[in-house]
């Protein structure tokens, strides 16, 4: 593994004379993103960069909304994670209506419905859209290598996926309305007390949901032990980690301060208050992606990107706060030998860790009697700024919205998790291209290296262009003239086919 | 003695002075409308509430009952021109029902769904409107906004004040506020108005409670509209006679 994560693919010395090989996967409204190498004569990979186009234009889209709106509104940003922009708007929200402190009602409710989505979002992840690749290889069949496929081969663990996600979905429903969508967090609370009926109805398949998680975990674990050397050093690299903890230490998906480690596991920041986010992290712009890169400031734009999500977080948290997550945390934690555990793979077995902790947290919230309080709403002393920050199943959302006196939002500032993953995601691009696609004649099997490589940080394009497990791509090689070479496509059927 | 017409085949008695709506409601017989409301002078203008008398189109609000007539109301053919309808005054608006406020508890949607509205099915005309944020209480948004004239009519009628008023004409016209400086801040609107209270969109609102209503416990999520219109008009009826 390189000392800090190599930063040479990014831009190619000499570009002229290099071939281009674009990976372009055809895609929905979520986002879209593109792989492009150039390569000499001899295949060797000069440079390798994702592009993504994110929600451009939204910031402005908002402008001018009032500010209760936008908790519900900031939903349609996605289709994959609408419950974290929900509550990461309304925490901001709570800002701006005085609620620096919610009801204990009502942020135990809205930990339910985040500690659901959760849920649903890494069992949707790992059990269809990450298992092919981890069960069948990532240069398997591409006819077997998808959830068909797993469903066909694996059932037990195709119906535990969706069972598990259906739950979460479920957690969602009985809080929000729907199951995608809905409304719930309102600035300073919640709209909607829980009723015994509902908490009945979600404990009655939380142990069947608890015993599926352990399982998932087991098998997250068991691919990435199973296959030590390979899984530890694919798309691996050293690198800052960013994620919420608790004021003890401890792992937290809600709420806490941002904590920062480097790529050694000592601390950069621990505890910044979510409302001075910017004091510690600024976004850098550069010309060939839409998408900023963020940066830790004491470190400068060079060497302060970072990682975010299940891996950072894992990384970062002292404790599980649960037992049975402490338990696999600690074994995870084992491989990093002391510091932080840096291989991209690893961000799967995180993830199912994260689950687990889900399921357990869901389980003490059900049983804990506030949940039936009827104290839902609170305000305090307004202001005209508001910051929410929250651990997206994806990594740190950040919302910021600043209003006039007429309530209406005047400026806004989202990033999203797969924004602060922007540079670890093209760096992970690299290192497979260097390792795996050097030199070679490209192959299906050999692009869909670098799509297991993006797919691990689970962003939101990952999602939003193969919810079946078939990314549609489109390779061209150019000559530097400009002349297609060649050209590779591959089906929604997930057939290649040169053309 | 008691008159009565025929509504679509079924004798509907009425009293004198009362139009074929009126009567309709009374007897339970639902007839869309919007821009209609029992407890205001009617305005005959969302034409919702058209009905076919001796092969005429009439607008059920303004026409007055007559003894023996019939009128044509819930066909095939009028529900398709209801439908239309409501396309229009959507397509006409900016109406983003996925994140308005007033979404579960707006008569326009519970309208479209009534007459079964599927799509927009005219192109969108996306006019430029102007909010007026500048009220501490009350919000207007004139995105969805109908010019149903519900609030000009409360207003005046109802709120003893005289805020609002329809200006221009046709697709240019635009609900706007009789104050000097033609904002709300500077009017004599109150949350607790009438005219607030019964704009049928979320066009004029009370701030900051949006969303407090959950889904599952808005007006329309638990009844139909037609069944909360009809009781209703016969509480307004046993109160007003
Ligand atoms: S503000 Fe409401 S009541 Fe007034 S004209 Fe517009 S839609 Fe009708
Ligand atoms: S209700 Fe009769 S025209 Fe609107």
């Amino acid at each position: 593994m390189t000392p800090i994560a190599n930063m040479q693919l990014e831009t190619a010395i000499h570009p002229e004379g290099l071939k281009r090989v674009v990976i372009e996967p055809i895609t929905r409204v979520e986002g879209h993103g593109k792989i492009t190498l150039l390569m000499d004569e001899q295949n060797q990979v000069k440079q390798a960069r994702l592009h993504i186009v994110e929600f451009r234009g939204f910031e402005k889209f908002i402008q001018g909304r009032p500010y209760w709106e936008i908790p519900v509104l900031v939903q349609r940003l996605c289709g994959i994670c609408p419950v974290s922009h929900h509550l990461a708007a309304a925490k901001a929200m709570d800002m701006l209506v005085g609620a620096r402190k919610l009801t204990p009602t009502a942020e135990k409710l809205r930990r339910l419905l985040h500690y659901g989505q959760t849920l649903q979002s890494h069992a949707l992840h790992f059990f269809h859209l990450a298992s092919p690749d981890l069960l069948f290889g990532f240069d398997a069949e591409v006819a077997k290598r998808n959830i068909i496929g797993v469903i066909q081969a694996h059932p037990a663990i195709a119906v535990q996926g969706v069972m598990l996600r259906k739950y979460g979905q479920e957690v969602i429903r009985v809080l929000s309305g729907k199951r995608v969508h809905g409304n719930f967090a309102i600035p300073g609370g919640v709209n909607k007390k829980l009723t015994k009926e509902d908490r009945d109805y979600l404990m009655k398949d939380l142990d069947q949901v608890l015993e599926w998680s352990k399982g998932a975990v087991d098998i997250a674990r068991g691919i990435y032990t199973g296959n030590l050397a390979e899984n530890a050093s694919f798309g691996a690299f050293r690198s800052n980690y960013l994620s919420l903890t608790a004021p003890d230490g401890s792992f937290e998906l809600y709420d806490g301060g941002l904590r920062a480690t480097d790529a050694n596991g000592q601390r950069i920041f621990d505890q910044v208050n979510n409302d001075h986010y910017l004091r510690h992290i600024h976004e850098e712009v550069k010309s060939w992606s839409y998408m900023k890169f963020p940066f830790i400031v004491a470190l400068g734009n060079d060497d302060g990107w970072y990682r975010v999500g299940p891996l950072a977080r894992i990384n970062n948290a002292d404790r599980m706060p649960t037992p049975l997550a402490e338990e696999e945390r600690r074994r995870f934690a084992a491989m990093g030998e002391g510091g932080p555990v840096h291989a991209t793979l690893a961000y799967h077995w995180a993830r199912m860790i994260e689950m687990l902790y889900a399921a357990e947290a869901i389980r003490d919230l059900l049983d804990d009697p506030d949940i039936y309080g009827d104290d839902l709403l609170t305000q305090g002393e307004r202001a005209l700024e508001g910051v929410g920050v929250i651990e997206a199943p994806r990594g740190t959302l950040f919302h910021h919205y600043v209003v006039d006196e007429t309530d209406s939002v005047v400026k806004a500032n989202l990033i999203v998790a797969t924004t602060n993953n922007n540079t670890a995601m093209n760096v992970a691009v690299r290192e497979v291209a260097a390792h795996y696609l050097d030199g070679q004649e490209l192959t299906e099997g050999l692009l869909n290296h670098l799509e297991v490589a993006i797919r691990a940080y689970d962003p939101c394009l990952s999602c939003a262009t193969h919810a079946l497990g078939k990314m549609p791509l489109e390779v061209e090689l150019l000559a530097a003239n400009g002349n297609l070479v060649d050209r590779l496509v591959r089906n929604a059927d997930g057939h290649c086919e040169e053309k | 003695m008691t008159s009565s017409f025929f509504l679509d085949g079924k004798e509907i008695p009425f009293k004198e002075g009362q139009t074929v709506l009126q009567a309709a409601m009374g007897a339970g017989q639902y007839i869309p409308h919007l821009c209609w409301r029992p407890e205001l002078e009617p305005h005959s203008s969302c034409r919702l509430c058209i009905v076919i008398i001796s092969g005429k189109p009439f607008s059920s609000c303004t026409q007055p009952a007559m003894e023996g007539q019939k009128v044509e109301c819930n066909t095939p053919k009028l529900n398709a021109m209801r439908r239309a309808v409501t396309q229009l005054l959507f397509v006409e608006g900016n109406h983003y029902c996925p994140s308005c406020e007033e979404s579960g508890n707006c008569k326009l949607q519970a309208t479209a769904y009534h007459v079964g509205m599927q799509d927009s099915h005219f192109p969108h005309q996306f006019p430029i409107r102007e909010r007026d944020s500048s009220h501490p209480r009350v919000n207007l948004d004139r995105d969805r906004c109908i010019r149903c004239e519900t609030c000009v009519r409360a207003s005046r009628e109802l709120d003893g004040k005289n805020v609002f008023a329809i200006h221009g004409r046709g697709i240019k016209s635009r609900l706007a506020v009789n104050s000097p400086t033609s904002l709300l801040k500077d009017s004599g609107i109150s949350p607790d108005d009438m005219a607030v209270k019964l704009c049928p969109t979320g066009a004029l609102t009370v701030k900051r409670v949006g969303f407090e209503w959950p889904i599952g416990q808005r007006i329309y999520d638990k009844e139909s509209l037609a069944t909360i219109e009809l009781r209703e008009y016969a509480n307004q009826e046993a109160v007003h006679g």
